[in-house]
């Protein structure tokens, strides 16, 4: 029986085919941590006093924070002061003032990743903000989209041109004492996107942010704010990848999304970093804070997830219904394989009347991996009359990988109800050998099996994504999603 | 002109790890021909389709296969089911989430392309597949949902046999297909198979009871017991096992 077992493992294991890397020079602080590094981070990003401040209060208070350890994952301790944190390619002169301009390296790395950003080859009705280490290189469609009233810029340049919005929001969903990386973010974060949506403005396109990792001993600290205002709308796609290295390289990003009075937030991404090796080396640590506040009533927001990529894998995309009758969901798919570690799952904090959440979480453990799911529904007492749905489904490919719960719910209220279902499946050879039977080869029969799976997640992502998302879990083009 | 030989098996020997099941099985099938294999619970039926099939984890000891001139048993189960070997199965698996169409088009389409002919297109599949809806009698929503999942007996039943009318095998393999279908739909079953049969295929009918045989009409009749055949004759052979017993001729 091992055979068989063997041949599925053997077919889950994937080449990784964004591993390589961009040779431009960069420009990279020295590695090191101190009130130094970050006043130079500012000071580089000419940065108003009032974010320097903010920078080193979270500074401050990171050092006074232990490192969690209730996490179900496993790394040897990390060297802050190893980390370079500001890396940029080197400006060639005057900073483009078109994406045309920009280095001709870095839009043919974006190209091979699938993002074209030139005028030209544009992906249609997707506005991209590219990452590349700690800089953004250029923002398409930011035209067209600001004769909406639209804001999609860079980070840092919102800080410059809308000084008003950054400072009334950032922190306020994820405040600098959050947790240890929240806290180490807020302090060094050197770019991320921005955006905001006006009052019953739908934003017309997709707009996504695509990060990419690139030079070594670096790590990537970014920081994305969404903002929709009353009425407004926005489906938001985030991607990510960076080139096959033996060392890890830490990724703690910060998301925070505020919806006003019966806004709608859908946020999507698919995690592709770079996984390590068969036997553990190298790969992204991915330990991330995301929360979205429904702050207004009727508003919403959901968190769509597939998780493929990172070594580890770390982070609770989290809803605050605060508004009366406002919506928290999230939809994750979390793939471990090889020696890949994964907690991951969400909080759904009910705090206004008629607040509704739903969650539903699809593990996938593969190889030596382990894969845990970790969630929180809280209901308080004012969240009268509220709902929760929650079903978390866990599917093991082989005999050497591990999948665990940690479902924790809270009621407060006598009104509300909460619903939690839970399964572990193993992929069956029963139903391999079915697929088989009909002339599928196995390769197929558990890639179908698998997107068969999370099909209920799929179907949440824009149509382009659920493409992406099953082509990662190995499929054809054409899909059993629908 | 002689018929065409679909499948010799010759003194096939096999069972699991230590323990034989099949104990010197014999059997030859011809284009055009319809085979009743009987016998009491536990004497190998189902061993020997899934060795058929190309199920893992039987060991074959000794004894040949021969299907259309190949050696089967050198075949991974989804050559085999390419080049044209289908079993109905006595308990058809689910699989959440994948949709039956989708399925049944990606099975047809690499048995198509293995035979070096285009791949049908969604509008070309569901065409293909009006007709053989309405043989099987069977709700046009199961199409819609996901593989077996939720189907009553029946309908997983109804559905094997769909999907062989879509397949068009050259020897299908019906295990127990009758089992835990009621009358009106052992009809339909039976219905289904007589006019699916053709004169370049042939099918290999499992079955406990004689009552399936009513409607599907064999031309040979085999008695198996402990693993190999023990009495092989016309259609009549299995009225006179319906009328006397295993017991009777197992003593014989
Ligand atoms: N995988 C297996 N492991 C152990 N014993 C098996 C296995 N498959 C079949 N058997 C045994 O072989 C015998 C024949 O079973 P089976 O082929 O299912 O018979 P039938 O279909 O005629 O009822 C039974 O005694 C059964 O328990
Ligand atoms: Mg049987």
């Amino acid at each position: 029986m091992s055979t068989a077992t063997d041949t599925i493992e053997s077919l889950v294991k994937q080449e990784y085919k964004y591993g390589f890397v961009t040779d431009v020079e960069s420009e990279s602080t020295p590695p090191g941590l101190s009130e130094e590094t970050i006043r130079h981070i500012s000071a580089k990003k000419n940065e108003p006093a009032w974010l320097t401040d903010w920078r080193i209060k979270a500074f401050r208070y990171w050092q006074t924070m232990p490192e969690p350890t209730w996490q179900f994952v496993k790394y040897p301790k990390i060297d802050f002061q190893a980390i370079s944190y500001f890396s940029q390619p080197k400006p060639k002169g005057d900073a483009p003032k078109s994406l045309d301009e920009v280095d001709p390296k870095l839009l043919e790395t974006y190209e091979k990743l699938g993002i074209p950003l030139r005028e030209r080859g544009r992906l249609a009705g997707v506005a991209v903000d590219a990452i590349f280490d700690s800089v953004s290189v250029g923002t398409t469609y930011r035209e067209d989209l600001a004769k909406k009233g639209i804001i999609f810029c860079s980070f840092s340049e919102a800080v410059h041109a809308h000084p008003d919005l950054v400072k009334k929001y950032l922190g306020s969903v994820v405040p600098y004492t959050d947790n240890y990386y929240a806290a180490l973010n807020s302090a060094v974060f050197t770019d991320g996107s921005f955006c905001y949506i006006p009052k019953g403005v739908r934003c017309p396109m997709e707009l996504s942010t695509y990060f990419r990792i690139n030079a070594a001993k670096s790590g990537q600290f970014e920081r994305t704010l969404i903002i929709a205002d009353d009425g407004g709308q926005v489906s938001y796609l985030e991607g990510c990848t960076a080139p096959m290295r033996d060392e890890n390289q830490l990724h703690a990003a910060v998301v925070e999304l505020v919806a006003l009075e019966s806004a709608e937030i859908k946020y999507s991404t698919v995690q592709n970093w770079y996984p390590g090796d068969e036997n553990g080396v190298g790969g992204i640590y991915n330990f991330v804070t995301k929360r979205g506040l429904c702050k207004g009533k009727n508003s919403r927001i959901t968190w769509t997830q597939v998780e493929t990529g990172s070594a580890i894998t770390w982070k609770y995309p989290s809803c605050i219904l605060l508004g009366d009758g406002s919506k928290g969901e999230f939809y994750s798919v979390a793939v471990v394989n090889n020696m890949q570690q994964a907690d991951t799952g969400t909080k759904m904090i009910h705090i206004g009347k008629n607040t509704k959440s739903t969650i539903v979480s699809k593990g996938i453990s593969a190889g030596r991996g382990q894969n845990s799911y970790r969630g929180l529904v809280e209901i308080r007492k004012t969240a009268a009359n509220s709902r929760n749905f929650s079903q978390c489904d866990s599917m093991l490919i082989g005999a050497k990988c591990g999948a665990h719960t940690f479902p924790y719910i809270e009621v407060k209220n006598t009104s509300s109800s909460v619903e939690h279902e839970a399964s572990t499946s193993k992929i069956g050879e029963d139903q391999i050998f079915y697929c088989n039977s009909r002339g599928l080869s196995t390769q197929d029969a558990v890639n179908m099996i698998v997107n068969g799976f999370c099909k209920e997640v799929f179907k949440e992502l824009p149509m382009e994504f659920a493409v992406e998302a099953q082509k990662l879990l190995g499929v054809s083009l054409e899909g059993s999603v629908g | 002109m002689s018929k065409q030989t679909i499948l010799e098996i010759k003194n096939l020997h096999a069972g699991v790890e230590t323990k034989p099941i099949l104990k010197g099985f014999s059997l030859s099938i011809n284009a055009g021909e319809v085979h009743a294999l009987m016998g009491l619970n536990g004497s190998g039926k189902s061993t020997l389709a899934a060795i058929l099939a190309g199920r893992a984890g039987y060991e074959v000891t000794a004894g040949t296969v021969n299907y259309l001139g190949q050696d089967l048993l050198d075949l991974d189960p989804e050559e085999r089911a390419r080049a044209g070997v289908f079993l109905a199965f006595q308990y058809p698996v689910e699989i959440p989430g994948v949709n039956s169409t989708y399925f049944l088009k990606a099975a047809l389409n690499e048995i198509r392309k293995s035979k070096g002919q285009p791949e049908l297109d969604a509008i070309e599949f569901l065409e293909l597949v009006k007709d053989k809806i309405k043989l099987l009698e069977l709700k046009d929503d199961l199409l819609r949902r996901s593989v077996n999942e939720g189907f009553s007996g029946g309908e997983k039943k109804r559905n094997e046999i769909f999907q062989m009318a879509v397949l068009e095998p050259r020897l299908a393999i019906l295990d127990e297909t009758d089992s835990g279908l009621d009358i009106d739909a052992l009809k339909i079953v039976a219905g289904g198979v007589n006019k699916l049969k053709r004169a370049d295929s042939a099918q290999l009918v499992i079955t406990h009871y004689q009552r399936l045989l009513n409607y599907i009409v064999p031309d040979f009749v085999h008695v198996m017991a402990d693993g190999k055949i023990v009495k092989s004759g016309g259609k009549e052979l299995a009225l006179e096992l319906e009328a006397n017993g295993y017991e009777a001729i197992l003593k014989q």
